[in-house]
């Protein structure tokens, strides 16, 4: 099909472009625009790529929810910030560019110079991917073949919360995460935050149940969801949790703990951690990822919400 | 002589490229934000519309027809929210003091 | 047909890609904020003629999650102008008009 290549030039110089600007822009919020709609970009060039599964994680969580951390903390830097006019010494600069220039290169001939058909564990993936109920290969890769990584990731989430949390200065421990309050909202914000998130649900429960057989999963879904809560956050209609609140943090642990249960279930029931039994795969990997997708989606909205800050009774925050 | 879902398709998704080259023409050319705003989410929310409508015949099975009309009702209604949000960044409604502080270019 | 939808994919793309460029560029922070919601109506478009023109499956979620998330990065380019630009302090305390909320714990979405 010739015509995709125009497609794919197209993308690929817009991306190219993107990039370019993201290094010249002069403020750290235009940066961080531009950051973003290098993200929803990227995404596309995912689907060329075959990888939709990329393409979901890359919209959300990498342009998405990243987006919006980078341009809060830009916006809440001094106006005026003597980092943003410094600039390293020309040397430095030039070093940095080539080492960039070098990385690019030896990245561009590993591709390009590997034998064809390139070495790959797929067909080994897709064959025994029936006996794992699952349809996707990503999902199996994810919860059947390679679970323990996927424990690992989710434990190390909590521990990120914990170590974002830990920012907190001593008196301000207790109180509400801060870093997503933003001045009043008007109306326009507020019916967008009303009216949006019902979608975001049942998009992200959708991306969830979707994930066993296409593109999707848990970690998708958990993206949408988490976007959707903090949407509602900076609106001013909810306010995010204390950090002394039990239920968000038996929320937060839930994923991991049930991961775990059910896997050292399987040292009894199939011999090995994380194993499944036969025939009980797809079921017991939905209820890990169901489990997941709930964690996951308030980790990250608890990572975007910030370190809490101290409550001041005489002020009301948004 | 094509079939005629191909004619609608084709007749259709040319009509929404012309309305997105209208939309990018209208924001290079329209002399400030709000007017550009408005080029950008009436002719792009059109274009993308009638694109959604030129791929319904494309596309085999009823859950992809709703999928497809789901993804247009949806940029709809963020499209619209946006619009106005963006507005009220440029130009605050009367009445409450200007926060942002950035006139119309 | 499958080589017409591509084409039209092109052609939508080089439109996001010139809006891109005034967007960025554009002599006031506001126009900036153009830039999330050009790529979420002109991305999804070449997205849906891309998908439907390579037969890729799941475009349709890839669609909706992209259009969500343009909204959703339009409220960070807007609420992201409350920086200290124009000399007022960041806002910390709110007059606000919100009337007083219940103090539930605010978890969970929605």
């Amino acid at each position: 099909m010739s015509l995709t290549a125009p497609v794919d030039l197209g993308l690929a110089l817009l991306l190219l472009g993107l990039a370019v600007w993201v290094i010249a822009a002069s403020a750290t919020y235009r940066a961080a625009e531009g950051f973003i709609a290098y993200g929803l970009v990227l995404a596309l060039v995912w689907v060329r790529l075959g990888s939709v599964d990329v393409a979901l994680t890359e919209a959300a969580l990498g342009s998405g929810l990243t987006g919006l951390l980078l341009l809060r903390a830009a916006a809440r830097l001094p106006p005026a910030d003597p980092a943003e006019r410094a600039r390293p010494a020309k040397g430095v600069r030039v070093l940095a560019g080539l080492l960039c220039a070098v990385v690019t290169a030896g990245l561009a001939a590993v591709v390009l110079l590997l034998p064809e058909p390139a070495p790959t564990l797929a067909p080994a993936a897709a064959a025994s991917l029936p006996a794992t109920g699952v349809g996707n290969p990503v999902t199996g890769v994810l919860l059947a073949y390679r679970a323990v990584d996927t424990l690992g990731e989710s434990i190390v989430l909590v521990l990120a919360l914990i170590g974002l949390w830990s920012l907190a200065p001593d008196a301000a421990w207790g109180g509400r995460p801060g870093a997503l309050t933003t001045a009043p909202a008007g109306s326009a914000l507020r019916f967008l935050a009303q009216v949006l998130p019902p979608f975001g649900i049942l998009v992200g429960i959708h991306l969830l149940w979707v994930g066993a057989d296409h593109p999707g999963g848990k970690f998708q879904g958990a993206t949408v969801l988490a976007a959707m809560w903090v949407l509602v956050i900076i609106a001013g209609l909810r306010r995010p949790p204390p950090v002394t609140s039990r239920a968000t943090r038996w929320l937060v642990v839930v994923g991991s703990l049930i991961f775990v249960g059910i896997g050292a279930a399987g040292i009894w029931l199939a011999e090995a951690f994380l194993a499944y039994p036969d025939g009980l795969a797809k079921p017991l990997i939905l209820a890990i990822e169901a489990a997941l997708t709930l964690s996951v989606a308030v980790i990250l909205g608890l990572l975007l919400a910030g370190p809490p800050e101290a409550e001041r009774p005489t002020e009301r925050r948004s | 002589m094509m079939p005629v879902q191909d004619i609608f398709t084709v007749a259709a998704v040319t009509l929404g490229s012309l309305f997105f080259l209208a939309g990018t023409v209208g924001l290079l050319r329209f002399p400030d934000t709000l007017t550009r705003l408005h080029a950008l989410t009436k002719a792009d929310n059109l274009g993308l519309g009638l694109v959604v409508l030129g791929l319904l015949p494309q596309v085999s099975s009823p859950l992809g027809w709703i999928g497809l009309i789901a993804v247009w009702l949806l940029a709809l209604l963020a499209g619209a929210t946006v619009g106005q949000l963006v507005a009220g960044a440029v130009r605050p409604p009367d009445g409450t003091p200007a926060q942002r502080g950035n006139p119309p270019a | 047909m499958p080589e017409f939808l591509l084409a039209a994919a092109a052609f939508v793309l080089a439109t996001v890609a010139l809006g891109l460029v005034r967007v960025l560029r554009g002599p006031s922070d506001a126009d900036r904020l153009l830039a999330a919601q050009l790529l979420g109506t002109g991305g999804v478009a070449a997205l849906l003629l891309l998908g439907v023109a390579t037969a890729e499956a799941a475009v349709g979620d890839l669609a909706l999650v992209l259009t969500l998330l343009a909204a959703f990065a339009s409220v960070g380019f807007v609420t992201g102008l409350g920086r200290a630009d124009a000399a007022d302090p960041r806002p910390e305390a709110t007059a606000g008009g919100d009337p007083e909320r219940p103090d539930e714990a605010g978890r969970g979405p929605g």
